[in-house]
């Protein structure tokens, strides 16, 4: 079953168009990846979706209802974690759940409570004011607001940028457990080795158009070879050359030289004995893939 | 009644934060209406019948009406809307731009009218209604507070920063109330002027309120009453069209 469909989305903003004939179908129950640059066009692709952001052109369907013009019964099923966090700072944990209820026209959600503090980390916090809380213990709280009504789907824009590691794996854990609970997730992000553990399927878009579609695993296996050996040092120039005729893709950036080959053997064999040269030896990752097809020209 | 839920939103804030609203809400107006009326009122003759007192306390308890909805819509609204982000997680939930349109604009006249149900409690406690007839100006103020509000959000709306405000308080909301007749009977002023006034909601509030308080019914409600009605309205419109420009173009 299809949660979400696009077709022929577009958007524009002044003389750019963020969002170019865009097709995007996410299957129930599965972790889908948005992955892109700074100003691919991801975010405004998740407010055209959710019906915030009215299209210029093309087709939306969320959850069986057309947006934008029924998006309001539509959002009653989905929860939303944005990319920064909008917590109301007037009210208490417990309270900032309460109020958005109410905009569901939820009522009470004594009975809910416990559980969706225990579910963000938050039992006994619930008392506590926004301001008191860290950054991680916000993206949670965030996370736990989006699940008051119990969505079918979730969206979450870079739902872990800014967070350290610990935080950013607590919040893994728990967006794995609700894809075990069957519910479907679409996320935007920057981290590929967060898009590599959590998402079945990750969509890369640069300027405003899916360029690439699959499993991670799959665009890999499309898109790139399956060793990388990453070398810097002294006379990086001299096995540069070396380096070509035994890998099918050599890149430089920077003092730094990337092999990309399918059979390792023979590039390590090039980096013997040359001591004054440092090199780390890798399966090739999303990342690559993603240097790959948006190149490594600086967006900003 | 989706808006309900907004308007309940800032009512909870408002209970937490309720010692300093009622302070910076009342404090303000009261001082002014006891220094202001007892003081220059001494020097006084009675102006249309009435003490100074009782003159200025009709055009206080409607300028603070005004004020109260204007700072609401336009200072707390941006902030809620500009600085912490509130509307944009609201609009997460099946709620539209028009219900937080809505929930401020009622919000912001409810808040406005308790302004103005306190003087008009100020009032009666120092005897200075005549009638209880007075209890009339409690629908108006409400009325006044909704005319305001309306209008406050489209700045609201509009605005980029926190000074866009400053423009709409100087060059509108003060000389407004200069030419309303809450200091002085805006009869007096040259005709052009007085048309101003007339074509402005402040006027048609203190129209409506003074009479009450000296225990007459005031004359062409229905005039006063369509005017405050019509920026209420067209106001309200005007502030959606824009909220919608702003957050879904």
């Amino acid at each position: 079953m299809i949660v979400l469909r696009a077709r022929a989305l577009r958007k524009r903003y002044g003389e750019l168009e963020v969002v170019s004939g865009l097709d995007l179908d996410v299957q129930a129950g599965e972790c889908f990846g948005l992955l892109g640059p700074n100003g691919a066009g991801k975010t405004t692709t998740l407010r055209l979706c959710l019906g915030l952001t009215d299209p210029d052109g093309g087709d939306i369907e969320l959850l069986g209802e057309p947006v934008p013009s029924r998006a309001r019964e539509a959002r009653a099923r989905v929860g939303v974690v944005p990319q920064f966090d909008n917590l109301d700072p007037d009210f208490t944990v417990a309270e900032n759940l309460q109020v958005f209820a109410r905009y569901f026209s939820l009522g009470s959600i004594d009975t809910k409570l416990p559980q969706l503090l225990e579910f963000a980390g938050l039992a006994g916090r619930e008392d506590a004011r926004i301001t008191a809380l860290s950054g991680g213990m916000k993206r949670r709280l965030t996370l736990a607001r989006a699940l008051i009504n119990d969505p079918r789907l979730l969206v979450l824009d870079e739902p872990t940028t800014g967070l350290d590691p610990q935080a950013r794996h607590l919040i893994w854990e728990r967006l794995r457990r609700l894809t075990q609970e069957g519910k479907t997730l679409v996320l935007t992000t920057h981290f590929m080795e967060e898009a590599e553990r959590l998402c079945h399927r990750v969509a890369i878009m640069d300027h405003g158009r899916l360029i690439a579609i699959g499993s991670p695993r799959d665009l890999i296996a499309q898109h790139t070879e399956p060793h990388v050996v990453e070398v810097h040092g002294n006379g990086v120039d001299a096995w540069l050359s070396r380096a070509r005729g035994v890998a099918p893709r050599v890149e430089r950036v920077g003092d730094t030289v990337f092999a990309y080959a399918s059979e390792v053997a023979p590039v390590l064999a090039t980096l013997e004995g040359r001591r004054e040269l440092s090199y780390l030896h890798r399966p090739a990752s999303l990342e690559d893939v993603f240097l790959k097809l948006t190149g490594r020209d600086l967006r900003d | 009644m989706r808006w309900s839920s907004i308007w309940l939103r800032n009512f909870l804030v408002w209970r937490k934060l309720f010692v300093a609203s009622v302070l910076t809400n009342l404090a303000d107006p009261l001082i002014m209406l006891l220094g202001l009326g007892y003081g220059l009122g001494a020097l006084l003759p009675s102006i249309a019948g009435m003490s100074y007192l009782q003159f200025f306390a009709a055009g206080t308890l409607c300028s603070a009406t005004m004020m109260t909805a204007s700072f609401e819509s336009m200072f707390s609204g941006f902030s809620r809307m500009h600085g912490q982000k509130t509307w944009d997680a609201i609009l997460y939930a099946p709620i539209v731009i028009d219900d937080i349109v809505a929930g401020e604009v009622v919000w912001a006249a409810s808040k406005a009218w308790l302004s103005g149900a306190t003087i008009l409690a100020v009032v009666a406690v120092f005897g200075l209604a005549a009638s209880p007839i007075v209890i009339l100006a409690l629908p108006f103020a409400f009325l006044v507070g909704l005319a305001f509000a309306s209008v406050g959000l489209i700045m609201t709306v509009l605005a980029k920063n926190w000074d866009f405000f400053s423009f709409y308080m100087t060059l509108v909301m003060t000389p407004m109330t200069m030419i309303s007749g809450v200091f002085f009977p805006a009869e007096q002023l040259p005709r052009p002027v007085l048309a101003v006034a007339q074509a402005l909601p402040l006027y048609h509030g203190v129209e409506l309120v003074r009479p009450l308080v000296v225990g007459r019914l005031p004359g062409q409600i229905g005039v006063h009453v369509t005017v405050l009605v019509a920026y209420a309205a067209v106001g309200y419109a005007i502030a959606i069209y824009f909220a919608r420009r702003r957050f879904s173009a």
